[in-house]
């Protein structure tokens, strides 16, 4: 009988596979005796580490991803560290043996890296890494890491390092199961990138062994156990269909009828901008919050400026769509007083930050109109948060006083849903936000993990919001788009195409499958999914039957 | 011997973080002197110790004191503080 464990989704995608484990770093350090010679005990720490080191320097030097190299390459550094070869030696001659010595030093670090939050939280893990290496090597073991295999296998492991995933082979590595992490971690970033199925946090999984054939399901976030010839058939499937979507979708989004669907990606600064890499056609939301959280006082118009440059140089002649500051209780400004709120969701956030400081709002658009001259870009500006027709008016007015000609307004408060009529007379395009715009009009806060099903996109309170919107711009002749989780899923999308949603915003990589799934239909087809989704009165009634009439291979 | 100290701000957009803490170390393992990196009056810190200057958590904008000692100490000194003030994450640029 297939059993199931539950795990969360990391990468899309289905796939079927023998289960090899990754080795398992050291955990018995031996006893913390005296060593006999301290001076022996010294050398053998000192080997242990140069051969760490040594290790990690071949591995950066043979990675072809520079900023895998670069990683390596800090953790070759680490591993030798003066300060950290001080404590060693000092735990040493105070009397513990080699094992115990390097663990101390190494978490002493770890703990004052973890302090310092942020960045430097995340490079603690790295410290975790190179001390399991150094231990596995005093004792004589093998090198905790990937499995070698003569076929291709389904790997598992607690948790994946940066140097554990410089060197995953794509050809070897069919799918990732780790039974830690969580949806944002490294190694559901990489499966991601490089297109592989992941389920992460499944903790059942160690209880797989070596060999076994399972499914890793990264659609739905289960490992599968003694899967049957209907669920193999169906991964195989779904696994062909994934890999031809991947190898041959490029270029604008289109129906396979010839309608345009502008596939845009979401960016957060300027690191993200590195996305320009990815087909897409733009930018179609960029969130300006990064150059002004975690700052004693606002950014200059200069530096604003520059940054807003940056973005816009990188994505050359095509559109890049920038969203004013979306700051609020929820993500609090040190030089902007907010002041505490019972119910920041609901509070001054987004464009209603105006009402407290109205010149912060000029500025940024002063900034990115001299951004927006200075380059190529196709530049648009937009505000969140707005509710009123009145706030979208005034919006618009403001953009177009300092020159920038495309100003519209996220649609993500009912208010302004429900006046889009109205709104869409006053301002140049709409972009949905369907996350805040699910919470708002279900009631239900985004961050209550047990109100998940209120806030799926196929809730048809939301599909027929969604609608009222699409048809208001359609009146008015304006372009309607969506950026929210919900672009990037290639069933809803079809139904966003087929409401008259004219581009979709989404994480770069969830691109290719939502590309690959509107050339599969014709717009009559996404209206005929629309009209399903629209007249069905529950959200997973909606989503099945959707599924059942699409051409995909999704259930 | 004279003790050379100079203050000087983070430039790099990440703080000394990542790329610009490793240049930082690694620029200082080839000085002849040993030069410390201190923030608000914490402790001095191995320049050539990439951990410590990490555990610094220095950002872009805080001050930061650059001290050496003995033979070569000014110019390790303004070796060093010349590296922090740039952008170092822009190199590649």
């Amino acid at each position: 009988m297939p059993e199931e464990l539950a795990g969360v989704p990391g990468a899309p995608g289905a796939v079927a596979g023998p289960v090899r484990h990754m080795t398992d770093a050291v955990n018995d350090l031996g006893p913390a005796e005296p060593p006999e010679d301290p001076e022996v005990e010294l050398q053998a720490a000192r080997d242990a580490l140069t051969e760490v080191e040594m290790l990690l320097e071949k591995r950066s030097a043979e990675a072809t991803n520079k900023d895998v190299a670069e990683i390596l390459s800090a953790q070759a550094m680490m591993a030798t560290d003066p300060a950290l070869w001080d404590k060693i030696a000092a735990a040493v001659s105070g009397g513990l043996p080699a094992t115990h010595a390097v663990t101390q030093a190494f978490e002493s670090f770890k703990t004052l890296l973890e302090a310092a939050g942020g960045y430097m939280a995340e490079r603690a893990a790295d410290l975790d890494d190179i001390r399991t290496r150094v231990v596995a090597s005093l004792v004589g073991s093998p090198m905790p890491g990937l499995p070698e295999s003569s076929e291709p296998f389904i790997l598992v492991a607690k948790d994946l390092a940066p140097a554990d995933t410089s060197r995953l082979d794509p050809s070897m590595v069919l799918g990732l199961v780790t039974r830690e992490g969580g949806p944002t971690s490294h190694t559901a970033i990489i499966a991601r990138s490089l297109a592989i199925p992941a389920v992460v946090s499944c903790s059942g999984a160690a209880g797989i062994s070596e060999g076994e054939p399972v499914v890793v399901d990264g659609d739905r976030g289960v490992v599968v156990r003694s899967p049957d010839p209907g669920l193999l058939e169906d991964v195989a499937r779904r696994a062909e269909w994934m890999a031809n979507a991947l190898r041959s979708s490029t270029g604008p989004g289109r129906t396979s009828d010839g309608h345009a669907v502008g596939l845009l990606a979401n960016v957060g600064g300027i690191k993200d901008a590195e996305v320009s890499a990815a087909d897409s056609e733009g930018v179609g939301l960029f969130r300006t919050e990064f150059l002004f959280l975690d700052r004693a006082e606002e950014p200059s118009v200069d530096e604003q400026e520059q940054a807003y440059r940056a973005v816009f140089d990188a994505f050359g002649e095509r559109k890049v769509v920038v969203r004013t500051l979306d700051a609020g209780a929820d993500k609090p400004l040190r030089w902007l007083d907010l002041g505490e709120e019972m119910n920041p969701a609901l509070g001054v956030r987004g464009v209603r930050t105006q009402r407290v400081r109205a010149d912060v709002l000029e500025r940024q658009l002063e900034a990115v109109q001299r951004a927006a001259k200075a380059s190529e870009t196709d530049v648009w500006v937009m505000a969140p948060m707005i509710t009123t027709v009145g706030e979208a008016a005034e919006f618009v007015a403001m953009a177009h006083d300092q020159g920038l000609s495309r100003a519209g307004v996220m649609v993500e408060v009912p208010a302004l849903a429900v006046c889009a009529d109205d709104a869409a007379e006053v301002v140049d395009f709409f972009s949905i936000g369907t996350n805040d715009l699910s919470q708002y009009v279900t009631a239900a806060d985004r961050t209550i993990g047990a109100l998940s099903d209120l806030l799926d996109h196929w809730q048809p309170a939301l599909v027929r919001l969604i609608r009222t919107i699409t048809d208001a711009a359609r009146s008015a002749s304006i372009p309607a788009s969506v950026c929210g989780e919900s672009a990037g899923d290639p069933l809803f999308a079809l139904v966003l195409a087929g409401l008259g949603i004219t581009s979709l915003s989404m994480a770069p990589a969830s691109l290719p499958l939502v590309r690959a799934s509107l050339a599969r239909h014709t717009i009559d087809d996404c209206r005929r999914l629309a009209e399903l989704a629209l007249t069905s009165d529950d959200h997973q009634l909606a989503r099945s039957s959707v599924a059942e009439a699409a051409h995909l291979p999704i259930r | 011997m004279s003790e050379m100290s100079r203050t000087v701000v983070v430039g790099s957009r990440v703080g000394l973080h990542s790329r610009p803490a490793k240049l930082v170390a690694e620029e200082a393992g080839k000085l002849s002197v040993i030069v410390k990196i201190a923030k608000n009056g914490g402790d001095p810190v191995d320049a050539r110790s990439l951990l410590s200057i990490l555990a610094l958590g220095a950002k872009k904008g805080d001050e930061v004191i650059v001290t050496a000692e003995g033979e070569g100490a000014d110019a390790a000194v303004d070796a060093l503080a010349l590296l922090i003030e740039r952008d170092l994450d822009e190199d590649d640029a």
